[in-house]
């Protein structure tokens, strides 16, 4: 085979395609580039629609609940208790209840919460006891909220006898999202640097006097953080505490935990389940309410993240 | 069906690789400054200099990875066999498959050690025997006796150096022109770094090879010319022999005597 | 002298009592598992003493509050599963397809914008999804099928499917991400095109992450309650028809509690012996879950 002329040294010599090719190596590939390429695009189309099919369907969601709830709200609406008749019927009490129960969930979840997760991060050893816990904890985030209802049920309404009360739904959620309060704070918790609690505990520090002036601080936004969204799960939980014997008629304001109670998504379940449309509206009023109250809380927990975020 | 890439590679000329006035800008700022050079077929250039020179950058251009990089902005020509890769025509991905590349780090597939060698041929639409082009290639890495019982193993269960050779297998069983070698020993003990140094030399026969190293005995053992790249600029392109033991340029000279970089 | 020896001591002491008290912390977790273990097996027992577990597990016919009682739990089951396996389908392609634009096609910023909004679905309460269920896809569903009943499956799935979409592209998307540069980088030198690589090297490089975040959205949906029981129905039945009403073994358990069941009768006790079956199979995905994001860890250390 004649090799092509060369020139001088920099000048390069190319010879026309179609001479035949002195390379045997090519040929046994076909690239098929453009049906590639084709695929490609049709494949990144499926996967936008996917993107915006998501978020349409929060959109119409929301759209609908404002469509057919917004005209519902008044101060009536929100001042008034149930009633039979649509018009006159409000979410005066399935709020106070929501109120009361939110008040005694965060209480009592809470410093368990934290308490726990610092005992996981900053006191125990690395044991199988130690693991033993972690996988409890996680397996106890993925347990059914019904379940929690049923445990509720059995334990604070009948064995400690507190009743259809505040209290024992009250405990019954702060158990439901307790295991989400202390992963969320372990995170918060490992995310401290372990040069504050060495610089402590070089000066002599003990440990809870580490924790509580150098570690609980830093790690404290992003602890309330996750406590908020935590929380925001349990304000919309209703199967718990329908286990637990929330009733759905409720006219009069909850005075004390041992006292009957009810809770927004429950007055909503309620009303969607009664077959006269003015019914319809107050329920998408109340859901509208409902998801307002979880914005807020959302919004304040998003804050905190990226002040929390920028501190760091 | 061949595209002109693949053409312009099946008409072998004396230059593989040509660039003109080369330059990539990430942004603002410029990483290969106005490069003139070019690669002949069948040899050994090596690309050094001191850590951020550019080396890699350049060695990038000649397969257009730095098109990954949306910052990234190539100008001037890089010509395959005399055809522009930067071309409007040309896809990327036609030049991927002339033009090949081994990665510092060794980086298979989570796959098994067929699989590895095989993902180029399947994605390509390789029209012969799979099996057999995975064995061609595997020899040619000199890789093929220590594996060949074990195909199936997952790729990650080899050493660093039987990965790499791997690495170096996947590459050639397309069937390249060029093989563009990013500090392919770097992460290497000495032993699996000699062994691949052997590759390399006996793969000259066969491809086109550009090499990045920091490492300027290795430069000087394998490569047959040597280029010393700084702050973007091409100081000095040489017969590697020449460049070592009598260079032209006063910081070429510096460079090699250790006296920065 | 003694000041400082006093000080010390209470320290010691003040250490000791907090690491008691955090310790009770973490040991309520614990209590909260055998509670629920121990109330679910003692009234289930309870019932198992006069319905056999077989007939309880293998019959077909589940209807504890007439007389002849019936308590094969089949059908339950299968309202359950009928409603896991529509939100699948709905939510895995989809929700796999969006971690896949948002990891491999999408722009940082889009990113950041969209995974948010997307969990924003998964923090709506599950009334609402019911509400959804029966006011606005439960119609839709029957002008395009006339036969659909007004307490179906398929609407139930439907939302069901949407509320854990954002489970499956957020933890997807994570794993996707996971997944190193240098590998995509292998791919793409090798020839292939972002389609090929995103689908050939890194979906299945971050197969073990993804098959997780299935196996958790799944769960989530078995143990869904309030969404089923408005939109699906009250009607236990062995069908797998998605237009008609079926009954899932959540809302069987909450029908029971807003009845007038008299505790302590057998009847009541159905919601243990179901309540203890959901328990059982949560847990079982659980910790295939867990198994599952262990390998993963193991393999990219």
């Amino acid at each position: 085979m004649s090799a092509p002329p060369f020139g001088p040294h920099g000048a390069e010599h190319v010879t026309a395609p179609t001479a035949p090719s002195i390379d045997p190596r090519g040929g046994r590939f076909e690239p098929r580039i453009e049906t590639r390429r084709r695929k490609g695009r049709v494949f990144q189309a499926l996967c936008l629609g996917a993107v915006i099919f998501g978020i349409a369907s929060l959109v119409v969601l929301l759209v609908d609940v404002a469509a057919d709830g917004l005209d519902v709200l008044s101060i009536d609406f929100l001042t008034r208790y149930a009633s039979r008749i649509p018009s006159r019927a409000g979410i005066r009490a399935p709020i106070l209840g929501s109120l009361w129960v939110m008040a005694l969930v965060a209480a009592v979840s809470f410093p368990l919460g934290v308490g726990a997760a610092l005992y996981l991060e900053e006191y125990a050893p690395k044991s199988w006891f130690t693991r033993m816990l972690q996988t409890n904890i996680a397996n106890l985030a993925g347990v059914p909220s019904i379940v929690y209802g049923i445990l509720g049920l059995a334990v604070f309404v009948r064995f400690f006898a507190l009743g259809r009360s505040v209290l024992a739904g009250a405990l019954t959620l702060a158990l439901l999202i307790l295991p989400v309060i202390i992963i969320s704070a372990q995170e918060a918790i490992r995310a401290v640097p372990n040069s504050l609690r060495e610089a402590s505990y070089g000066l002599g520090a003990t440990r809870w006097q580490t924790i509580r002036h150098q570690v609980l601080p830093v790690a404290m936004p992003g602890i309330l953080t996750g406590t908020i969204l935590a929380l925001s799960r349990a304000i919309g939980e209703t199967a718990p505490l329908i286990m637990i014997g929330a009733l759905t008629f409720i006219a009069f304001d909850p005075a004390t935990p041992l006292d009957s109670f009810t809770v927004l998504p429950i007055q909503i379940y309620n009303w969607v389940t009664l077959p006269q449309e003015e019914f319809r509206h107050l329920a998408a009023g109340g859901i509208v309410v409902l998801l307002t109250a979880l914005l807020l809380m959302n919004a304040s927990a998003i804050v905190l993240r990226n002040r929390y975020r920028k501190k760091l | 069906m061949s595209t002109e890439i693949e053409e312009a590679g099946a008409v072998r000329t004396r230059v593989a690789l040509k660039t003109r006035s080369l330059s990539v800008h990430y942004g603002d700022s410029p990483a290969v400054r106005d490069i003139t050079l070019e690669v002949p077929t069948n040899r050994i250039v090596a690309f050094i200099g001191p850590s951020g020179c550019g080396k890699s950058t350049l060695l990038r251009c000649f397969n257009r990875m730095n098109d990954l990089i949306p910052a990234a902005r190539v100008d001037g020509e890089v010509l395959f066999h005399g055809r522009d890769l930067y071309a409007p025509d040309v896809d990327p991905v036609e030049v991927r498959r002339k033009v090949g590349m081994v990665f510092q780090k060794p980086n298979p597939f989570p796959k098994s050690i067929f699989e590895n060698v095989a993902f180029g041929l399947r994605i390509n639409g390789f029209k012969d025997d799979i099996g057999e082009r995975v064995e061609q290639s595997l020899r040619a890495a000199a890789l093929w006796e220590e594996v060949k019982n074990r195909l199936d193993a997952g790729a990650l269960s080899l050493s660093g150096g039987q990965q790499q050779r791997l690495c170096i297998a996947r590459a050639l069983a397309v069937e390249p022109e060029i093989l563009l070698m990013d500090e392919p020993a770097s992460a290497l003990d000495p032993t699996a770094t000699s062994r691949i140094e052997d590759l390399i030399r006996d793969l000259k026969r066969d491809y086109t090879i550009v090499i990045v190293t920091h490492n300027m005995q290795q430069a000087a053992r394998v490569s047959d010319e040597t280029a010393f790249l700084y702050l973007g600029e091409l100081i000095e392109f040489n017969e590697t022999e020449r460049l070592f033991t009598n260079p032209d340029n006063e910081r070429t000279e510096a460079y090699i005597t250790g006296r920065f970089g | 002298m003694t000041q400082n020896l006093r000080a010390r001591r209470r320290l010691v002491i003040q250490e000791r009592v907090v690491s008691t008290l955090l310790l009770g912390c973490g040991v309520i977790s614990i209590l909260t598992t055998i509670g629920i273990v121990v109330v679910l097996l003692t009234q289930s027992l309870g019932f198992f003493a006069e319905v056999s577990p077989v007939e309880f597990l293998t019959g077909t016919r589940w209807s504890p509050g007439l007389i002849p009682q019936s308590f094969g739990v089949l059908p339950l089951v299968n309202g359950t599963l009928l409603i896991a396996a529509g939100a699948s389908v709905v939510a895995i392609p989809i929700g796999l397809a969006t971690a896949i634009y948002l990891s491999e096609y999408a722009s940082t910023r889009v990113r950041r914008t969209v995974k948010p909004i997307l969990e924003i679905l998964a923090g709506i309460p599950t009334v609402v999804y019911g509400y959804l269920g029966i006011t606005l896809v439960t119609p839709v569903l029957r002008t395009v099928f006339p036969q659909t009943q007004i307490f179906n499956a398929a609407s139930a799935a439907i939302v069901v499917g949407i509320m854990i979409l954002p489970m499956i592209s957020s933890l997807s998307e994570d794993a996707l991400s996971a997944v190193p540069r240098s590998l995509r980088e292998a791919g793409h030198a090798l020839g292939a095109t972002r389609f090929e690589v995103s689908t050939r090297v890194v979906v299945p490089a971050a197969l073990s992450g993804i098959s997780a975040s299935f196996i958790l959205a799944i769960s989530r949906a078995i143990g869904e309650t309030m969404a089923v029981t408005i939109a699906a129905g009250m009607q236990p039945k062995m069908s797998l028809n998605l237009l008609e009403s079926i009954e899932t073994m959540t809302a069987y358990i909450v029908q029971v509690s807003l009845g007038d069941t008299p505790y302590g009768s057998l009847e009541y006790r159905t919601i243990f012996a179901v309540g203890l079956l959901l328990f059982l199979i949560t847990l079982a995905m659980n910790l295939l879950r867990q198994r599952i994001t262990r390998r993963f860890r193991e393999v990219y250390e």
